[in-house]
């Protein structure tokens, strides 16, 4: 069976399902692939940050800058709801080093147009009352937001679908169709042959494959991370509150094993603790160094917590790239080859603008962020094998 | 090679059974009787798991046999456990739930079984700081692991099932026999599979009034298969004497017929019941009001696996539907090291499970001490193993849940009670969102994310969710097998460091 459409999205994830979402709702007839379900992958197990206190100045900041407005629509438009909650981040810092590092990478990020507010020791409480004591002080971050990442991934999906895109899921890619000439011409599937101009690969930590079947390369690697579930409590966390050396850790380039508190509460009531990093292959046991550092981790920053108990504990690869900036945008090795991938951590939150600058990309308008730091091919090829 | 028991504590144990149901105890006492050092770890305060209930000691109860078959069986298994604890080669650790089991990276081929107490789920956390060092226990290392980790029920849900006073078969049975309280005066059993007329004798002699036994399979395939049922005359004889007992006091046994509502409003009053098709479709006007006060509802057993698919074991999907772990003649699972007994590896019962227990400890012992040395073979057990399994493989399909069964859901009614999520929320993610597994409607519905972590809800939202009601139970990992307080995690032993020859 042939079917030909403006552009194959390879994911059902968010970034593949907010690609689908922009360019349906311009107009273009979408086919989406996954060889799974929706949020089969990474984002099943994500999160839901949609964080711009996390990101220095630059062009991951104005993307998150972008998506945070985005969210703030989609919220409000999509039918159903996705749980956002624009319930603010709480960076804390432990000592007066880290609290001087701080202040002034806030006052960077507020003249880039992030809102920060300082927060000095004995006002921590009122924000947060269960911190623990003794912290040095932190910046609130009223932008930082969250949603139920599954929700907001098949809601975006299913308002694609609404605007005429249609989702094949179960379906492998096992070929990317290049004519003679090199361009893209679509993809097979073990049941279908889509033909298109067009493929997005948003296939996130399995990016590199998709590339590949391609013809060409992108160097993404999965990057693992763990998060626990408590059981549900009343509110006792209220933002997303998380130490200053998470910071460093997001942009660490070490493949061992790294944990820094990222914690929060859930409108379900479950609490979730997050977060590690350490770069496994998709290794998919479990890891009780990762959880006993964790838990000692979150339960310095909230006392509270120690005898709560966790319910689940999973695990989520990022797709990882060199340094740590999503592929987003037309690859110029192969005509009609885009990649939408390469989130890292940050995926939920950077979604939207990532969709949104496709499906600008797509139509050859001008994108509303310069995607020259995102080019594709901004790294070196690997010299084939001698 | 079997350790002294004068060895200090910390050296690894020859074996370590998780679960002391029937098939735990018989690996336990009859690794011991080979000479073996032996770690049995149990979430139960007194041995015996689910099948041998018993009434805590302070209820007073002088017959606690009158609710049990096989009772000698188990006080035998009782008096060679309570020998070996006195010798110091059984260590039995009660009210300790294992929650992951590690190789040791070091040490490939020898286990860490990380354990917490068992904590009723409605404690109340309280603030604390964690302490440093670990508490006695929280872990245990053995050389070889033996996984009797038995069974939950499967449940079914149906219009008013959340009413209390509707129980679980096996809960109903427990409750009988461990704090001898009967769920009601007038309890109606129903559901599918051969605990239901267990139960019902159980409910009866302890007092109940057994208006109706409803079974939604149909007896009568037995007779299609009558090999394994020839080759077990003692399945027979079972049968037989429950069929007797309810017989004796006038209990009514209905085959292809279930509850398909509960009515009340505090309380279960009564039940509609309807006669199910060859596919569990309810028949339209077979609709019968039943009065009762208590309804014990339950449609067979599905295997607890979390550790064993944590730790990577094959399963199969056994001819009930539920998921099993797959293991050869000599129990052994596809992970070298591990071996697994009773309902873990299908379920079957207690006769079965005390055979592969013993029969899973003796492959180890002849595996630890080098098979030609053992002196003893395996065969004969390994035999009567197979032929129990065979009877039980038969059984497991006769009472395998129809395609239709989901015919009595309403669009309302409650299929995960920890999240309250209905039936039309799951349908709605199967349908729209293409959700055909237990993990995506996880995620879309929250069906499965409360405290029961889906042992409740899950073989329904399989069902639903592949649009069949005959859909196998799946087979979700869940790296934490139990629920685990973070203190606990925060008291986890620090790992060691990379030796300096190993290339990381």
């Amino acid at each position: 069976m042939k079917q030909t459409v403006d552009v194959i999205v390879i994911g059902a994830g968010i970034v593949g399902a907010a690609c689908a979402y922009y360019a349906a709702r311009a107009g273009l007839t979408v086919a989406v692939v996954d060889r799974a379900g929706p949020v089969a992958g990474t984002t099943g197990a994500g999160e839901g940050n949609l964080l711009v206190s996390d990101k220095s100045p630059g062009p991951e900041l104005d993307l998150a800058l972008l998506s945070t407005g985005l969210w703030r629509d989609l919220a409000a438009q999509l039918p159903q709801g996705i749980e956002y909650e624009a319930k603010g981040g709480v960076v804390v810092a432990a000592d007066e080093t880290q609290w001087a590092a701080l202040r002034s990478a806030a006052a960077r990020q507020a003249a880039a147009g992030v809102t920060t507010r300082e927060v000095p020791a004995q006002r921590l409480r009122d924000l947060e009352p269960h911190l623990a004591p003794g912290l040095a002080g932190a910046v609130h971050y009223p932008q930082d937001a969250q949603v139920q990442p599954a929700l907001a991934a098949s809601r975006l999906l299913h308002a694609a679908i609404g605007s005429g895109a249609v989702l094949h899921p179960g379906e492998p890619v096992t070929q990317v169709v290049v004519t003679p000439r090199g361009r893209i011409d679509g993809v097979r599937t073990p049941r279908r042959e889509l033909r298109s101009p067009a493929v997005v690969n948003a296939a996130g930590p399995w990016s590199a494959r998709i590339a590949e079947l391609a013809g060409t390369t992108l160097p993404v690697m999965p990057r693992r991370g763990f998060v626990l579930v408590t059981e549900p409590l009343p509110r006792v966390v209220r933002h997303k509150v998380y130490a200053a050396a998470y910071l460093a850790d997001v942009t660490s380039d070490s493949a061992a094993l790294h944990t820094s508190p990222v914690i929060e509460g859930t409108p379900a009531g479950p609490v979730l603790i997050g977060s590690s990093r350490e770069r496994t292959g998709f290794d998919r046991s479990l890891s009780t160094a990762a959880l006993r550092r964790m838990a000692l981790d979150a339960t310095a920053l909230f006392p509270v917590l120690a005898e709560v108990s966790v319910l689940r504990a999973y695990h989520g690869f990022r797709p990882y790239l060199p340094d740590h900036l999503p592929a987003i945008g037309p690859d110029p090795r192969v005509p009609g080859l885009h990649h939408a991938c390469g989130h890292e951590g940050a995926g939920i939150g950077l979604a939207p603008g990532t969709g949104l600058l496709l499906a600008q990309a797509l139509r050859g308008e001008e994108p509303a962020v310069d995607l020259a730091p995102f080019r594709p091919d901004r790294f070196p090829t690997p010299s084939p094998p001698a | 090679m079997p350790t002294s028991p004068a060895e200090p504590p910390a050296a690894p144990y020859d074996v370590a059974v998780v679960g002391a149901g029937p098939a735990g105890l018989a690996a336990a006492a009859t690794a011991a009787d080979a000479g073996l050092t032996v770690a049995l770890v149990d979430d139960g305060p007194r041995p015996g798991g689910q099948y041998y209930r018993h009434p805590a000691p302070g209820l007073g109860a002088r017959r606690p046999q009158a609710l049990h078959h096989g009772w000698p069986a188990f006080v035998g298994l009782l008096g060679r456990l309570r020998a070996h604890r006195a010798g110091g080669r059984v260590r039995h650790l009660t009210e300790r739930q294992v929650w992951t089991v590690q190789e040791a990276h070091d040490h490939p081929g020898r286990w860490t079984l990380h354990t917490a107490p068992t904590v009723p789920p409605q404690a109340a956390p309280r603030p604390g700081e964690p302490t440093t060092g670990e508490a006695p226990h929280e872990t245990v290392r053995a050389h070889r692991l033996v996984l009797a980790t038995g069974t939950y029920e499967r449940q079914l849900p149906f219009p008013g099932w959340t009413l209390p006073g509707v129980v679980g078969a096996g809960g109903a049975q427990a409750m009988v026999k461990s704090g001898l309280v009967l769920p009601g005066r007038s309890v109606v059993v129903a559901g599918s599979g051969p605990l239901l007329l267990a139960v019902a004798a159980t409910l009866s002699a302890a007092g109940a009034r057994v208006p109706r036994v409803l079974e939604a399979g149909g007896y009568l395939s037995y007779a299609h298969r009558p090999g394994p049922l020839l080759r077990n005359p003692g399945k027979i004889a079972e049968g037989a004497r429950h069929a007797a007992a309810l017989a004796r006091r006038r209990v009514r046994l209905s085959t292809r017929t279930a509850v398909v509502r509960a009515h009340g409003t505090d309380r279960v009053t009564g039940v509609t019941v309807a006669r199910l098709d060859e596919d569990w479709r309810p028949v339209p006007g077979t609709e019968q009001h039943l009065p009762c006060d208590a309804l014990a509802v339950g449609h067979g057993l599905v295997p607890q696996l979390e550790l064993a698919l944590e730790l990577g074991c094959q399963t199969r999907t056994a001819p009930d539907g539920t998921p099993a772990v797959m293991v050869d003649a000599a129990l052994r699972t596809s992970v070298a090291g591990v071996w697994a007994a009773g309902e873990t590896t299908g379920v079957g019962g207690a006769p079965l499970a005390l055979r592969e227990g013993e029969l899973a400890a003796r492959e180890i012992a002849a595996a630890a001490r080098g098979a030609s040395a053992a002196g003893w073979t395996t065969a004969g057990l390994r035999a009567r193993v197979a032929r129990l399994r065979a009877f039980a493989d038969l059984m497991a399909e006769v009472h395998r849940p129809g395609p239709g069964w989901t015919g009595w859901l309403r669009e309302d009614t409650e299929i995960c009670r920890c999240e309250e999520v209905d039936a039309a929320a799951v349908r709605a993610a199967a349908d729209t969102y293409g959700a055909t597994d237990t993990r995506t409607v996880k995620l879309l519905t929250r069906a499965g994310m409360g405290w029961c972590q889906g042992r409740m809800c899950g073989p329904a939202v399989s069902c639903l969710a592949a649009g069949s009601g005959r859909a196998p139970v799946s087979a979700d990992r869940r790296p934490l097998a139990r629920p685990v307080p973070l203190a606990r995690l925060a008291r986890l032993p620090e790992p060691a460091p990379p030796r300096p020859d190993e290339h990381t």
